[in-house]
């Protein structure tokens, strides 16, 4: 809401000493924000002077233009007292007008420089402006002609224009909806001063009377309050005048035509939204009902709407002609030529207009007010002052029937404990200041032994419950009076387990050189198209968005791969030799349970109802995913670097799964995006968890598709687990290890199976069969090539041994690297090499 | 071998070894004057043949002389060795200025850590953490918060909505703040509630330097008996100093949430300035924009209608509730001039933060 300083001051006698500053500081106190002060002022540089068009002689010029070579008396603005020769392309004007002339020296807004320069044959001393040039509007037709009294040559420009005025910006919030008039905005300055206040909305109005225009409401509470008032004779020549053009373009809309204009000051002035209609349109009485489904109107912004029962309609016996409190229709918009006028100021239930409004996405500044709530006690008053403008300024004459139909809704009182602001607020705040302040805001107040019974101002449709009066109360005694005391916390329990171990998570890969993104979880076909997910995969079943903002994406994502290779591929885009990156984070899986229903919010939910509600939301389990591209360790002095691959993402796996104390077991599979040949799916083994085995997500080196398609070199990595599973099976109080300090018994072996054999199952076996004695086993080596034949492959394993309460023979040992062995043979068909 | 012979090799040997200069030398010194055939252990062998009552002078005057030349080169070869091993240690020397880096620094995402470095004020306070699905129930995000199907603020806040079967509404949205939290803790447990929300949050805004369609929260809810603004205050100073220094205050300004009546904005006292608004050569705070204060959230007492939506007796109880974003906390922590360094994902901006917050 933008509003001229001069215009608040009209309603409001502020000390002559406040300055603006001062003024907007208070007011944002007091909860009206101010969002910026501006002054057309600030963006012209003089000498911007009154001049008198001595002579124009009209020179027509090649390219078709005519244009006026003019003198002009500017006084002695220009230093010599000469006529200034200036070059003009407008023939609005005649000799003896006062014009508005921008000497050699000034800028005008954009940062327009203004020098004597030769064009069209002569040097053109300066500028005559329009509106536009000077950024008061976007009225080009014409340069500004003065009215003969606006002063004399040579006078300042800036003055006589009101270029100086300072309009002040306010960002108005749903609650203080009367800030969207200068009625409201001046009655918060006079609060803010303890000044004088005069409700330009409080006027002497005509009685109602039986000679209005015939006007009947169907619909009461959509349209409480409905006064039509008539003006006939109106010259529809007539011009706005300069006040009223300046004051509405300072107050951000545009000039139009007087009768309009004047409606628009009149809402601008009281927050009243009025419509004038051309009497000589109408076509009998004036109907307001709600709408039938399906009816068709066109507003006067040219756009034909369809209907919905919800929607209040304005009718005469031609059909529609307005949809109430939202937009006119065109069929009876006053033009250029109405001579008769009929004001409408009526009130509108709120919800209503809201509705309305979003569904036929109409945003207009009369719906803007009408939705958020205006005072339905004004109409009459609006109305009135509609009429006399019409009269005074346009020469009409004002009909003699007062058309008042419905009255303004009772307004409910609100019980309040005069103590509860200092209750609420911690603010020592005496009984009668409260009285005192809700009076301020011009409520009725009656004190009586319960408390206080307050009736808010009918100019406030948002203050509803006691704490709205609370708040009325504090932010005049000030919010800067709020002492500042800590609460005495119940004890608290510290960080979750889950909160704990997340934390654990992404320090352990950071640890590892990782480094953490965050991503965008929006997903569509492209996505699972580049990451090669067969039609019928899981991935692909999303959670769908009723307004994405992109088509590409038009789904909440259900695997973060998607992000972080993008991020990786970015930073390999920019000149990194490899990146590892890694992303914690929801995604999102369709549960099917039909819509979320929605409740009331007189009560809690019972449990029943709250189980209901928490079911029909998507599946949202916390994923990890990384992304090991390219060069993992560096080359340097110490040797060649290294290229991350398939065994570090299943490393991290295990890295992981050690830090959180679960054994993650690694197991061939095939899933996109991953190399057929190179993914593991990972699972918990079944003896630390359930008992049967959970998997926890996959792992490997990406399908070199995959790669090739989102930019990754080759044999990039990747890994997407469930981190909710993993921490499912976290350990939870480790029992403290023993072990013996007998001494070490060690034997290698080397095992031949089968290349298809997981080394895996052969070390499973070799500790299945080794027994207790069993200390460790480890894959040392793998070897394949001619000495062991093709389809086999050689494992190394170095088994150690150690007894908690001797030291071991060499036969005890022996025999026991032998039990191990048979048992490999026995299960996997090793064969020991010699 | 005349006893002058004799104390002649012996002098002959320990000039030897006294010159031996490395453990080469020396060994060389070694075989020759003490090895079998070096001229004292031949005397050595001489005294057999001598006249007995020679034996025993020559035996003394012999084994003496072996016997320095022995200690000597004992003390001479524990001299070199020691020579020899700094002199290894010296040749061993290494350029400490040479790379290290051979694998590349992890680092975890500043909007983590800083939610963390939040998370962690409040628990030193006795608070909990509290989390809540990013995909929300429409009526947690906004019925139960005051924000009824009619309410202007739910057209102020743009958000995604997920699509439901055919042409009905799902229910669901993306949360558009994580209040939805605060009404999930209430619902779930009885007061004294104080708990703190960081999370990821939605709006439809169009992606650009200040604006995400995806940016991070936290907001904070108490809920006890008479708990006042004063508290709310209290707590927000507290978090004010501890998050960017002592004597960083906050302040309110009257301002509107549909889920807190009455409700404030809060601006936080410059860090940089410290409230004066402008630097030492006087010109305005970058920071602040030359206020001496930054715009950081809103907050307010929690509207006694949220309570009763939620379970909460709103006769005995009252609450306190207050919300900032976290990525813009970073942004003017750090001076971040473009929101989209946090999700572009190029470890040069993350790793950059180390372990400062």
């Amino acid at each position: 809401m933008k509003a001229p300083v001069s215009w608040i001051k009209e309603y409001v006698d502020l000390p002559a000493d406040v300055t603006t500053e001062q003024l907007t500081d208070r007011l944002t106190d007091l909860g009206l924000k101010l969002e910026a002060i501006h002054s057309a002022a600030d963006a012209i540089t003089g000498p911007l002077v009154v001049g008198q068009v001595l002579t124009m002689d009209p020179e027509p010029q090649k390219n078709g233009k005519t244009i006026n070579w003019c003198t002009v008396d500017v006084g002695d603005a220009n230093g010599s007292g000469d006529p200034q020769g200036i070059v003009c392309g407008a023939h609005n004007f005649q000799p003896g007008d006062l014009v508005v002339v921008v000497l050699p020296g000034g800028v005008l807004p954009g940062g327009f420089e203004i020098s004597a320069r030769k064009t069209y044959g002569h040097v053109s001393a300066g500028m005559i402006c329009s509106a536009r040039e000077l950024g008061l509007g976007d009225d080009h037709e014409g340069i500004i002609v003065l009215p003969a009294d606006a002063g004399k040559p040579g006078d300042d420009a800036f003055e006589v224009l009101g270029l100086r005025e300072e309009v002040i910006e306010f960002e108005i919030n749903p609650d203080r909806a009367y800030g969207l008039s200068m009625r409201g905005i001046a009655r918060e300055a006079a609060l803010a001063f303890a000044a004088p206040y005069r409700d330009p909305a409080l006027r002497d109005v005509p009685e109602p009377n039986a000679e209005g225009y015939p006007v009947v409401v169907d619909d009461p509470v959509g349209c409480p309050v409905f006064v039509a008032r008539t003006v006939t004779g109106f010259d529809p020549s007539a011009s706005t005048p300069g006040w009223m053009v300046e004051r509405i373009t300072h107050a951000g809309m545009r000039p139009i035509s007087l009768a309009v204009d004047i409606t628009n000051y009149v809402m601008l002035e009281t927050g009243r939204p009025i419509h004038g209609y051309d009497l000589d349109k109408l076509q009998g009485p004036i109907r307001v009902r709600r709408a039938v489904e399906g009816e068709r109107m066109t507003t006067l912004d040219g756009n034909e709407r369809t209907l919905s029962p919800e929607d209040l309609v304005v009718t005469d016996d031609s059909g529609i002609i307005g949809l109430g409190g939202v937009m006119g229709g065109e069929t009876t918009e006053m033009s250029r030529a109405t001579t008769n006028v009929l004001v409408e100021a009526a009130h509108w239930d709120a919800v209503s207009m809201f509705r309305t409004g979003k569904r036929h996405k109409v945003s207009s500044e009369a719906g803007k007010r009408n939705e958020r709530g205006v005072d339905p006690t004004i109409c009459p008053a609006a109305a009135d002052r509609v009429v006399e403008l019409l009269v005074e300024l346009g020469g009409g004459t004002a009909g003699p029937g007062v058309t008042v139909v419905g009255s303004p809704p009772e307004r409910a009182s609100i019980k309040i404990s005069d103590d509860l602001p200092a209750r609420v607020s911690g603010i020592d705040i005496a009984p009668e200041t409260v009285v005192d302040n809700l009076q301020a805001i011009g409520a009725t107040v009656d004190a009586d032994a319960d408390g206080l019974t307050v009736t808010p101002p009918p100019w406030r449709p948002d203050i509803t419950d006691p704490f709205d009066l609370v708040e009325e109360v504090v932010r005049i005694v000030g919010y800067d009076q709020v002492p500042s005391v800590l609460p005495r916390e119940a004890a608290g329990r510290g960080l979750s387990r889950t909160q704990r171990l997340r934390r654990r998570i992404g320090r352990t890969l950071a640890g590892a050189g990782c480094v953490e993104v965050v991503s965008f979880p929006f997903a569509g076909d492209a996505t699972f198209d580049a990451l090669g997910l067969p039609a019928d995969d899981v991935r692909r079943r999303t959670v769908p968005l009723a307004n994405p903002l992109s088509a590409e994406e038009p789904a909440y994502t259900t695997t973060l791969l998607p992000g972080v290779i993008k991020a990786a591929a970015r930073n390999i885009g920019r000149g990194a030799p490899g990146v590892a990156l890694f992303e914690t984070g929801t995604v999102a899986f369709p549960v099917d349970r039909g819509p979320a229903p929605i409740y009331g919010v007189d009560r809690r939910p019972d449990p029943a109802e709250l189980e209901k509600l928490f079911e029909a939301l998507p599946r949202q389990p916390l994923h990890l995913a990384v992304v090991l591209a390219g060069e993992r360790e560096r080359a340097g002095w110490w040797g060649e670097g290294r290229d991350a691959g398939w065994a570090d993402a299943i490393g991290l796996v295990r890295l992981l799964g050690a830090e959180l104390g679960v054994t993650v077991e690694p197991r061939q599979a095939n899933r996109m995006p991953w190399h057929p040949g190179r993914c593991a799916v990972l699972v918990v083994d079944p003896s630390t968890g359930s008992g049967t085995p959970v998997e926890l997500g996959h792992a490997g080196e990406l399908h070199p598709q995959v790669c090739a398609e989102l930019g990754l070199p080759p044999r990039s990595a990747a890994l997407e687990l469930d981190l909710d599973a993993l921490m499912a099976h976290a350990a939870d109080v480790v029992p403290g290890p023993a072990f013996s300090s007998f001494p070490l018994a060690k034997e290698d072996v080397a095992l031949v199976v089968a290349d298809d054999v997981p080394a895996a199952a052969v070390e499973a076996a070799l500790r299945e069969g080794a027994g207790e004695l069993l200390e460790s086993v480890r894959l040392f080596d793998v070897y394949t090539g001619a000495q062991i034949g093709e389809g086999s492959k050689s494992l190394a394993f170095a088994l150690r041994f150690r007894a908690p309460d001797r030291t071991l023979t060499e036969s005890e040992t022996s025999a026991a690297r032998d039990a191990a062995v048979a048992r490999a043979a026995e299960l996997t068909g090793a064969v020991q090499r010699t | 071998m005349q006893p002058e012979e004799v104390d002649a090799a012996r002098d002959a040997a320990l000039a030897a070894i006294a010159a031996a200069a490395d453990l080469e030398e020396l060994k060389r010194v070694r075989t020759e004057h003490a090895g079998d055939r070096s001229p004292l252990a031949l005397a050595n062998r001489e005294i057999g043949a001598l006249p007995p009552q020679a034996r025993k002078e020559a035996g003394q005057r012999v084994g003496q002389a072996r016997g320095a030349v022995s200690k000597a080169l004992a003390a001479r070869q524990q001299v070199l060795e020691a020579e020899h091993e700094a002199r290894i240690l010296v040749e061993e020397t290494v350029d400490v200025t040479l790379p290290t880096d051979r694998m590349p620094a992890g680092a975890r995402h500043p909007i983590t850590t800083g939610s963390e470095l939040i998370a962690d004020i409040f628990v030193a306070m006795g608070w909990e953490v509290a989390e809540g699905p990013v995909i929300e129930a429409e009526w947690l995000n906004f019925d139960a918060l005051n924000l009824g199907p009619d309410h202007p603020a739910r057209t102020m806040q743009d958000t995604f909505w997920t699509a439901g079967e055919g042409d009905a509404e799902s229910g669901v949205v993306l949360r558009t703040h994580t209040s939805p939290v605060q009404a999930r803790t209430m619902l779930s447990q009885e007061p004294p509630i104080y708990v703190v929300c960081p999370g990821r949050v939605f709006r439809t805004d169009e992606y650009d330097a200040t604006h995400s369609p995806m940016f991070h929260q936290v907001e904070g809810l108490a809920v006890d008996e008479g708990i006042t603004m004063a508290h709310l205050k209290g707590t927000l100073d507290h978090f004010a100093a501890q998050m960017f220094g002592e004597g960083i205050t906050t302040r309110f300004r009257p301002s509107y949430f549909p889920f807190t009546e009455p409700s404030a904005e809060v601006d936080l006292k410059c860090f940089v300035c410290r409230g004066v608004g402008s630097g030492d050569s006087g010109a305005p705070c970058r920071t602040c924009r030359g206020e001496g204060w930054i715009e950081w959230g809103g907050c307010g007492v929690v509207n006694p209608r949220v309570l009763t939506a939620c379970g909460v007796d709103a006769e005995r109880y009252t609450g306190f509730a207050f919300g900032m974003g976290i990525d813009r906390t970073l942004m003017f922590r750090h001076g971040l001039s473009d929101l989209r360094a946090l999700f572009e994902g190029d470890v040069r901006f993350t790793t950059a933060f180390g372990s400062e917050l």
